[in-house]
């Protein structure tokens, strides 16, 4: 698969990463380039196989719903960029 | 004793020193802080804990002192910076967690401390574990403490867990903790000479560990020896409810797994590990290794792991795809570097640009394509598929075999910058180291010769699922017969 500059520029709008132009060009060329080396996957018949998305014995295990950790409020804060009154203040990340 | 002899202890020496008062835990911290200093330039450590070290150190020394020893008591060990560790700066090697301060450890560093054992510090490694030559970190890259002789530039110590590997090799640690993703212990164990295991998926507790691709990351022991990879991994394993693929298993007394006798067992050679362009070297000290074990009574088996070849691109679809969704959290609002911007997406967008390294950028954009609407059933459905087939591969082979030897890695370590131009040169790296990540099967390296060019090479014993009582059986007859007894070249405290 060959991507172009403005394939790029949506994958990096879709992962948030800001991209400048002189980037694009480079990024596609390198992108195209492992995306070419993965296909040759499609050598490989799969049909009927089934998808594996991990090794662990299937089904998450449950638990009782009850309060196990906590109550630690001024630790939890220590890594917010600023604090008041015992909340996070951040940027509206809500619209 | 001198600093020099007690740095060229294994742990399981330092253990025994210990319990008989040979030398006491402060002393024994108090050598190894020294190390830690005296490594510097290596770039192993990002943050050394020196004070917290002697600390724990004399936590030990009354501990041992009223003959309530735990099994790691005075035991100097160097832990990635990956885990997180409690008040103690976690950076992943990235600046985009820069300042963080976990409010809380993660379960195998716990267990670690719950056993005895005392922090030296945390250790490099590439940029949330993404590479394998530890050059992508944002605290630079780390030196291997082995050189080509006559030879000045720098070696790669491999990576992702290349300042875990250093350290260890260079005597600025007794042991340490890597993670294993795709080849992250076991490669750098090959490069530096020492011993790197990870352990079967789900046996080692994930839970505070940076994810870098949840279904792959395994955490496991660095050491000097095969039997100190025992007596760490019965440390740090068990079942763990905070991380759900944690199993609930038992955990044996893997020292106890040691006995020197492995007449009988079945040992695979999978053909299709005879990759083109592997060095004529390794090829050698790999036909040394199934000697090694046929002299020792155990009986080689040709096998066939068909799907071999299409392990590293199904790696590079599922790891990245995975990444890209567990590195969304990194957005500049909670915690972490922040670059402001005009608008909430200029702000995301930003933070990420400036905390992200080139290859965790590469990898992240390489997984958001394949998960991406119309992309998602071409390549990361089709990895999945692919990945059933190479776990089904070894269900066959384990039919035949009770475990397989292998090369570690397709090449001795390489010089700083002789590969960096080419990311897919650089994945060719993890060619054996793969598919046991993606089978979630133990496998360990273990240190078997060197280079014509005097660099260590290893070798690999991969095991069933939770059998890694075999593999480390294996492995301490294989470090028996290969003799490994080269040190680097600058070793803390001096060649004793």
């Amino acid at each position: 698969m060959a991507l172009d500059k403005a394939a790029v520029a949506h994958i990096a709008a879709l992962a948030r990463i800001k991209i400048s132009e002189a980037e694009l060009n480079p990024l596609a060329d390198e992108l195209s380039d492992i995306l070419t080396w993965m296909e040759q996957l499609n050598e490989v018949d799969t049909s009927g196989v089934t998808p594996m998305a991990s090794v662990a014995a299937t089904g998450l295990p449950m638990r009782e719903d009850i309060v196990t950790d906590g109550g630690c409020r001024e630790e939890i804060l220590v890594n917010a960029p600023r604090t008041a009154r015992g909340f996070f203040v951040v940027p509206k990340v809500v619209e | 004793m001198s600093e020099p002899s007690l740095l060229a202890l294994t742990l399981a020496e330092a253990r025994d020193g210990l319990a008989r008062k040979s030398f006491s835990a402060r002393e024994l911290t108090s050598a190894y802080n020294d190390a830690v200093s005296e490594i510097e330039l290596l770039n192993a450590y990002i943050t050394p804990t020196p004070e917290r070290a002697l600390a724990m150190g004399e936590d030990a020394d009354q501990r041992l002192a009223r003959g309530e020893a735990r099994p790691l008591d005075g035991i100097p060990i160097a832990v990635k910076d990956l885990y997180c560790t409690k008040g103690v700066l976690t950076t992943a090697a990235s600046h985009i967690l820069d300042g963080f301060h976990p409010h809380y450890e993660s379960t195998v560093t716990d267990k670690l401390w719950q056993s005895g054992a005392v922090l030296l510090g945390k250790t490099n490694l590439d940029e949330f574990a993404m590479g394998s030559s530890n050059t992508t970190s944002y605290y630079g890259p780390v030196e291997n403490p082995w050189r080509r002789p006559g030879d000045n530039r720098p070696i790669v110590p491999g990576g992702s867990s290349g300042g875990s590997a250093a350290a260890v090799a260079a005597r600025a640690a007794l042991a340490a903790t890597g993670t294993d993703t795709g080849g992250s212990i076991r490669q750098p164990a090959s490069f530096c000479g020492i011993v790197g295991l990870k352990p079967t998926y789900g046996r080692c507790s994930r839970w505070g560990v940076v994810a870098y691709a949840s279904s792959l990351d395994h955490p496991g022991p660095m050491t000097r020896t095969v039997r100190d990879a025992a007596i760490m991994l019965r440390a740090i394993a068990g079942h763990d409810p905070r991380d759900s693929t944690s199993a609930p298993v038992p955990v044996p007394d893997f020292e106890a797994a040691l006995t020197g006798d492995i007449r009988g067992l079945r040992i695979g050679i999978p053909r299709e590990y005879r990759v083109d362009g592997m060095p004529r070297e390794i090829e050698a000290l790999w036909e040394h290794g199934v000697e090694w074990l046929r002299a020792a009574g155990a009986e080689p088996v040709d096998i066939s792991l068909p799907m071999t070849k299409y392990a590293l691109p199904t790696y590079y679809i599922i790891a990245p795809a995975e990444a890209s969704s567990n590195l969304a959290r990194y957005d500049g609002v909670r915690f972490g570097l922040r670059v402001e911007g005009e608008s909430l997406d200029e702000m995301y967008e930003l933070t990420r640009a400036a905390g992200f390294g080139a290859e965790v950028r590469r990898r992240v954009l390489i997984g958001t394509y394949v998960l991406s609407a119309g992309y998602y059933d071409a390549y990361y459905l089709k990895a999945q598929r692919v990945r059933t087939l190479i776990t089904r591969d070894f269900v066959t082979a384990f039919e035949q075999v009770d475990c397989m030897l292998t090369p570690t890695a397709p090449s001795a370590a390489f010089a700083i910058g002789e590969r960096s131009d080419d990311p897919i040169a650089m994945y060719l790296n993890d060619v054996f180291t793969v598919p046991a990540n993606l089978a979630g099967l133990p496998a360990i390296s273990v240190p078997a010769g060197l280079s014509r060019d005097g660099l260590p090479l290893g070798l690999q014993i991969t095991g069933r699922a939770f059998d890694e009582e075999t593999v480390l059986r294996v492995a301490e007859v294989l470090e028996t017969a290969a003799q490994f007894r080269h040190l680097p070249g600058f070793v803390a405290g001096g060649a004793a």
